[in-house]
């Protein structure tokens, strides 16, 4: 099969499927490089992550399917769709399903390196910041825009001062 | 900094020299590191983008650290400038392709750098030539304790530093050694090699990371698991594998030099010869040519041409560089035939110089 942007052998084989339509393209190695598909195979990387992280998490019951993060809003079904979590706060809203996965990949499920020296004061503040992102998404979506004001502010004003 | 004063030097870490710099090109750690207060990168709007962006240069101009940082946007920089970036692994190709802010921080002598809205909101990054990651560490360690200072990481005491992909919780740390390994390749070894180091969970890709092969040689082997193990322990690992690996490149040259002298000999002078004459010049072959004479040099068996400037040539035939120094766009062709009057230029100053 010849290259389809030029004569050369096509070493690359690609099949996209686009909203249920399927497109075939063939390239040879120095096209693929120049139309990016590069990029494409980076991908893969991915979608071999995400075969992993579908088999090891194990079948997925009804209440882990419908847990979301609070903070993000992104869903376990996503996160175990795409690979990647949504925020920070996802290790501690995953955490049940995260740790066989994790144990998996790295065959442990707990840090033991380096430790940042603000650690704690870190942790305290992580937590009051989700939680303040927590009330002002709720307060959003009940249309309290006042109270929804405040909170920003109010978040805007802990995010400034986590300098020393 | 601007990227044009990029192109003049060859980067610190094909700079040649550092311990065992013969088969070690250089040592890289890189630590992924994310704002606590925002989502990941993949999740995160353009708004909250650039204010990640915004938020890390307010805190850069305050970093009590010395050597000081510069920051390009990326977003700023032409395409071409930006392939420049990739190609001295100061940024990744997922940096210079995607879209939204995103920027690089990095110090003159390109030894240090930090990447803004990859797919971790800061990825650190120190590179060393030759085999040197000790050095390496207590240079990015020290990075990353002066922006602590100035940011808030999100970071867990159960899982550490909290990463958009689960495969670098932990630590956040992969640290990488780029070995040139011509003989394990001829010699047919080198697959030996990386079934063993498979074995005790250690990755090894090509020259450009992720997917591509190795080009000219060029091996990066680097941790794969970044939770559970200290970064000392992890650092311990690579360390101690490193020896081994090179042991068995200085043995494979030694029978190369032993049983096929003559075939080595031929090999070394052929790919310096068409370097100096060929009129038109791949990228690919460019690489492997030049793999063969540094195996030569390395082996004494060219002596008119030193390993920093082989170095030299490795980076600055690379498409954007070239670009670059020719100082307008090349096709393909128009590459490859301005590829091959660069070398046959700079090969015959070197030797006009050692005459």
């Amino acid at each position: 099969m010849r290259c389809q942007y030029c004569e050369n052998p096509a070493t690359v084989h690609l099949t996209d499927i686009v909203n249920g339509v399927k497109k075939e393209s063939h390239l040879c190695q120095e096209c693929a490089e120049k139309q990016q598909i590069i990029k494409h195979q980076e991908l893969n990387l991915s979608a071999i992550l995400q075969t992993v992280i579908g088999q090891h998490v194990g079948p997925m019951t009804d209440e882990l399917a419908r847990l979301t993060c609070p903070a993000c809003g992104i869903k376990y079904m996503e996160f175990k769709a795409g690979g990647r979590l949504g925020c920070p706060h996802d290790y501690k809203v995953f955490q049940e399903a995260l740790e066989p996965l994790l144990q998996r990949i790295h065959r442990a499920n707990r840090h033991v390196g380096k430790v940042p020296p603000r650690a704690v004061e870190h942790a305290n503040q992580l937590a009051d910041l989700m939680e303040l992102r927590q009330q002002l998404r709720r307060a959003v979506e009940a249309e309290a825009y006042e109270e929804a004001a405040r909170l920003r502010d109010l978040i805007r004003q802990k995010e400034g001062t986590d300098e020393r | 900094m601007n990227v044009e004063s990029l192109t003049q030097s060859s980067g610190e870490w094909l700079r040649g020299t550092g311990p065992e710099s013969d088969i070690v090109i250089s040592s890289r750690i890189r630590l992924a590191r994310n704002l606590a207060a925002f989502p990941f990168s993949n999740r995160a709007s353009m708004h909250q983008k650039a204010e990640v962006e915004a938020h890390f240069r307010d805190r850069l101009g305050k970093l009590d650290f010395s050597p000081r940082l510069d920051y390009l946007t990326i977003a700023g920089l032409s395409p071409l400038d930006r392939q420049l970036l990739v190609e001295r692994q100061l940024i990744s190709r997922e940096l210079s392709t995607s879209e939204g802010p995103r920027g690089l921080a990095v110090v003159a002598p390109e030894t240090m750098s930090i990447m803004v809205n990859e797919e971790d909101h800061l990825r650190l990054q120190v590179i060393r030539s030759g085999f040197a990651l000790d050095e390496a560490w207590s240079d990015i360690d020290r990075l990353d304790d002066a922006l602590e200072q100035k940011l808030n990481y999100a970071f867990s005491e159960e899982f550490g530093y909290l990463t958009a992909c689960p495969t670098n919780v932990g630590t956040g740390m992969r640290s990488s050694v780029m070995l040139h390994l011509p003989a394990l390749v001829l010699t047919k070894q080198i697959e030996k090699v990386f079934r063993a180091l498979q074995k005790i969970n250690l990755a090894v890709r090509g020259l450009y990371g992720e997917g591509s092969r190795a080009s000219g040689d060029f091996y990066q082997i680097s941790n794969q698991v970044t939770l559970g193990k200290s970064e000392v322990s992890i650092l311990t690992e690579i360390r101690e594998v490193i020896p081994q690996i090179i042991t068995y490149e200085r043995q494979a040259r030694a029978t190369l030099t032993r049983e096929s002298r003559q075939a080595l000999h031929d090999r070394v002078s052929r790919a310096f010869g068409t370097l100096q004459s060929a009129t038109m010049m791949t990228s690919e072959e460019t690489m492997d040519l030049l793999s063969s004479v540094r195996l030569g040099v390395n082996l004494g068996l060219i002596e008119d041409i030193t390993i920093p400037t082989v170095n030299e040539l490795f980076i600055q035939t690379q498409p954007a560089h070239l670009q670059k120094l020719v100082g307008s766009p090349l096709d393909g062709e128009e590459r490859n035939s301005a590829r091959a009057r660069y070398l046959r230029t700079k090969l015959r100053e070197v030797r006009h110089n050692l005459n």
